[in-house]
């Protein structure tokens, strides 16, 4: 195990924590910004440390095509290849086949997929997603897991389960580096409580650094998504991080924590950003309208950031989506959003005012007062009283028609 | 207060100028950055300060730019160019054209305005429409419109793009929007005569400087000398003179030989979009034969780092180079981040390369100060002959090839 694990506050199922890794002291809830290719999206090493960014996810599948992971070893690992010092997580290349290629395939070996570069069939088992990954050499790396729609159900999804943790003793034989990298192992189960208790179970015997929750923001409905991050935060040790793989858009993120997890990564604040998309206390804001070209406020008034500090609505509205630099203003302000978002968790279970925080973030997000069902279950779940920002205004004023939900 | 006070002169015109703004100044002969919408291509500006400094605090910035969603009443509102792109110390110049991605294209021009070849299609630019731009983006300086026309049109054509330049500059000053600097355009094409007669007339007139148009579009290399010459020889000595369209660094010093002070820098841009990075000495004599052999993909003067021979190579662009890139990054990184097609590689290069640029024109005007301007000339474009030379035995590509190939990539439209 090359990690520590301090849990600092607590409220109810919500904790901050201090989470050292060989590379970084990261304080957690924290979100992960993902560089699939490295870099992340036209931001320096240097920028992305002035945001804030703690620990950032390197995509193995990509990592290996290119420049591939023999070469980053001999060049002395990823961190030194883009020259990033703090903490880093790779994922084990397996979603990325099944996302990205249409025709992989999971069998009892691997994965096997066509490759990219050549049309040959490949197979990607989970002793070579660790070899890579040991090559690579970021802080955390992944088991290789059988991932499956969220959408999938029947059979299917109780072989994914019982593959996933078949596949857990293959990953931990496989890791060559533990002193230096701490092994994750991922839970399976679909929206099966049944089977992902069986995973959760099956992972904590195995007493691993840590823990993530796979195979949800698929597309299923959030009623179910925030069911299974229950219940798997609940039956996950106390001791450990647990890690929402694949979830972004802040909300989920206030949700995942108020019950008890830690860590998040996605793509979502620099894609959108691509797109023009501004993430904001109100929601998000998209700099694209039309009446954005006359509006001479910043970003979002309350920012600090660099961008914010600097530069008109007006000003990004002309940019955005055209010139390169659009789009790099933009991640910078939406990763900065992400960090504050983090920290200001973090600083409110530590200093015992999350009710109040996650109070304040619904109201500025919903200040209508409808805040969704979804939301208003998982907080009873989390025993974080919302009525305060629940209850329908008085006089009902209308939605500012600048911001849009998400 | 003085915009531009010329500091040191020798008598082969070659000086040393300082530019004043408000809040700074800075030395020329000097390179103004290339921007899009205000701010470099490819360097974010919390990195700009990173460049050498009062030096990288010149930006060229085309109005014509933000005719792409913004209107001048919000620039205007926002409070002018400065607040909109958030540097306050920096002096910006206002130029119609970018040689990047506003063109001039003198087919469409008539009586009435200059055309352009834009992101947004041609555009037609009237001078009151232009004068509502600048006196809402309030730069520093500003040149006036110009009808630039390519070398092969006819006498009379060109005759008229004189006319037509000078019309539009008596426009400009009788609007006069009261901001800024104002920098006279001149043209002519290669006519000697044209060149001539523009730059007199241009010169009676209440201006702050020169804005020289109407190079690198098809004249040849060796015309220029005797062109510049006709210009500068009727300018006033002590007003600031900007060029457009010489890029290399040969050309540079043909331009500063000539008594030429300001510089645009397109050619940053287009070396950065071709994944090359400038390599060539900075050696205070200009010598450039002190240097290791070229690799693939290169000839020692720029590398190109798309080359797979970069792939493994953990050394940064230039040794001795204090960028932030040769600081914190290899080579090898941004021959990945080209492959990639990852945005950073042209951030990264273009972070080096002005800066490079930069550190050349701190060169140039030492050595102009201590009175050895034309010794630093011949040693460096003799030696970069002799080293082009030396390439082109190994690789069989001539020199001269090569330079016009990139004078014709670089300038040519
Ligand atoms: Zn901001
Ligand atoms: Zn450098």
């Amino acid at each position: 195990m090359a990690l520590r694990f301090e849990i600092l506050g607590r409220f109810n199922r919500a904790r901050a924590s201090q989470l050292t890794l060989p590379h970084f002291v990261c304080q957690t809830p924290l979100f992960m910004p993902v560089g699939t290719q490295g870099s992340i999206k036209g931001l320096t090493s240097s920028q992305l440390e002035d945001i804030g960014c703690q620990i950032i996810l390197g995509n193995t599948y990509h990592l290996a095509l290119r420049p591939t992971s023999e070469l980053l070893n001999q060049l002395g690992g990823l961190h030194n290849f883009m020259n990033w010092q703090r903490a880093m997580l790779t994922d084990s290349g397996g979603f990325q086949m099944v996302s990205l290629l249409h025709l992989a395939d999971i069998t009892e070996k691997g994965v096997t997929f066509q490759s990219p570069v050549d049309g040959k069939p490949m197979l990607l088992t989970p002793e070579e997603s660790i070899q890579i990954q040991n090559r690579i050499g970021a802080d955390i790396i992944m088991a290789l897991d059988d991932v499956i729609k969220t959408t999938v159900t029947g059979p299917r999804v109780e072989e994914a389960t019982y593959r996933t943790l078949r596949w857990i003793d293959r990953c931990i034989a496989a890791h060559k580096r533990p002193h230096d990298q701490n092994l994750f192992g991922i839970v399976q189960g679909g929206l099966d409580p049944v089977l992902r208790d069986i995973c959760v179970k099956g992972l904590v015997e195995r007493n691993l650094p840590g823990y993530a929750i796979g195979g949800l923001s698929g597309g299923e409905d959030k009623n179910s998504f925030w069911r299974v991050v229950a219940q798997c935060t609940a039956a996950l040790p106390e001791d450990k991080p647990r890690y929402v793989m694949g979830v972004g858009y802040p909300l989920d993120i206030v949700v995942c924590s108020a019950l008890g997890a830690d860590m998040y990564d996605c793509v979502y604040p620099t894609r959108t950003a691509r797109f023009g998309t501004a993430l904001v206390p109100e929601g998000v804001l998209k700099l694209k309208n039309r009446d954005m070209a006359d509006d001479t406020r910043p970003i979002d008034p309350t920012c600090p950031c660099m961008v914010c500090k600097n530069y008109t609505r007006a000003y990004i509205h002309c940019l955005v989506t055209k010139d390169a630099m659009g789009s790099q203003l933009l991640s910078y302000h939406n990763l900065y959003y992400m960090m504050r978002l983090s920290r200001d968790l973090h600083s409110s279970i530590v200093e015992e005012r999350f009710p109040k925080f996650v109070c304040d973030f619904l109201r500025q997000m919903f200040p209508k007062g409808n805040v969704p069902e979804w939301v208003c279950n998982a907080m009873e779940v989390a025993g974080i009283n919302i009525s305060s920002c629940c209850a329908p205004p008085s006089s009902c004023q209308e939605n500012d028609s600048t911001y849009a939900s998400q | 207060m003085k915009l531009f006070e010329v500091k040191k002169a020798w008598s082969n015109r070659v000086r040393i100028g300082a530019l004043e703004f408000g809040n700074f100044s800075t030395e020329t002969p000097a390179l103004l950055l290339s921007t899009r919408k205000g701010l470099p291509h490819f360097t974010p500006p919390d990195l700009l300060p990173s460049l050498p400094s009062p030096d990288s605090h010149l930006l060229q910035v085309s109005p014509l730019h933000f005719l792409e969603g913004l209107s001048p009443a919000t620039i205007a509102k926002i409070g002018g160019i400065h607040k909109l792109i958030g540097l306050n110390d920096y002096g910006v110049v206002a130029v119609a054209r970018d040689s990047v991605h506003s063109l001039p294209e003198s087919k469409g021009a008539n009586k009435f305005g200059a055309t352009f070849e834009t992101p947004c299609g041609r555009l037609l630019v009237k001078p009151k429409d232009y004068l509502v731009m600048i006196s809402c983006m309030r730069p520093n300086i500003w040149a006036t419109l110009a009808d630039e026309v390519p070398a092969w049109v006819s006498d009379k054509r060109n005759r008229t793009s004189v006319d037509r330049t000078l019309r539009w500059l008596d426009d400009c000053l009788e609007l006069d929007p009261a901001v800024g600097s104002v920098f006279g355009a001149i043209v002519g094409g290669p006519s000697l005569d044209e060149r001539k007669r523009c730059a007199e007339e241009v010169a009676k007139r209440n201006v702050a400087g020169y804005w020289i148009g109407g190079f690198s579009l098809g004249e040849a290399i060796d015309e220029r000398p005797a062109l510049l010459r006709a210009i500068v020889d009727v300018l006033p000595d002590e007003k600031p003179r900007m060029i457009c369209g010489l890029g290399l660094p040969e050309e540079i010093l043909q331009g500063i030989a000539a008594g030429i002070d300001l510089f645009d820098s397109s050619y940053i841009y287009t070396l950065t979009l071709g994944g090359f990075a400038l390599t060539f000495s900075l050696d205070k004599n200009g010598n450039q034969d002190n240097f290791e052999p070229s690799q693939m993909g290169s000839d020692s003067s720029k590398i190109n780092l798309r080359a797979t021979v970069y792939r493994k190579d953990m050394s940064p662009i230039l040794g001795v180079c204090t960028c932030h890139t040769c600081q914190n990054y290899t080579k090898a990184y941004i021959n990945h981040l080209f492959n990639t097609h990852e945005m950073l590689a042209q951030t990264l290069l273009e972070i080096h390369n002005t800066h490079h640029y930069l550190r050349f024109f701190r060169v140039i005007r030492e050595a102009i100060q201590e009175g050895r301007f034309e010794e630093y000339r011949q040693t460096f474009i003799e030696s970069r002959r002799e080293h082009y030379e030396r390439v082109a035995d190994s690789e069989g590509v001539g020199w001269c090839d090569r330079i016009s190939q990139l004078v014709f990539k670089c300038c040519g439209n």
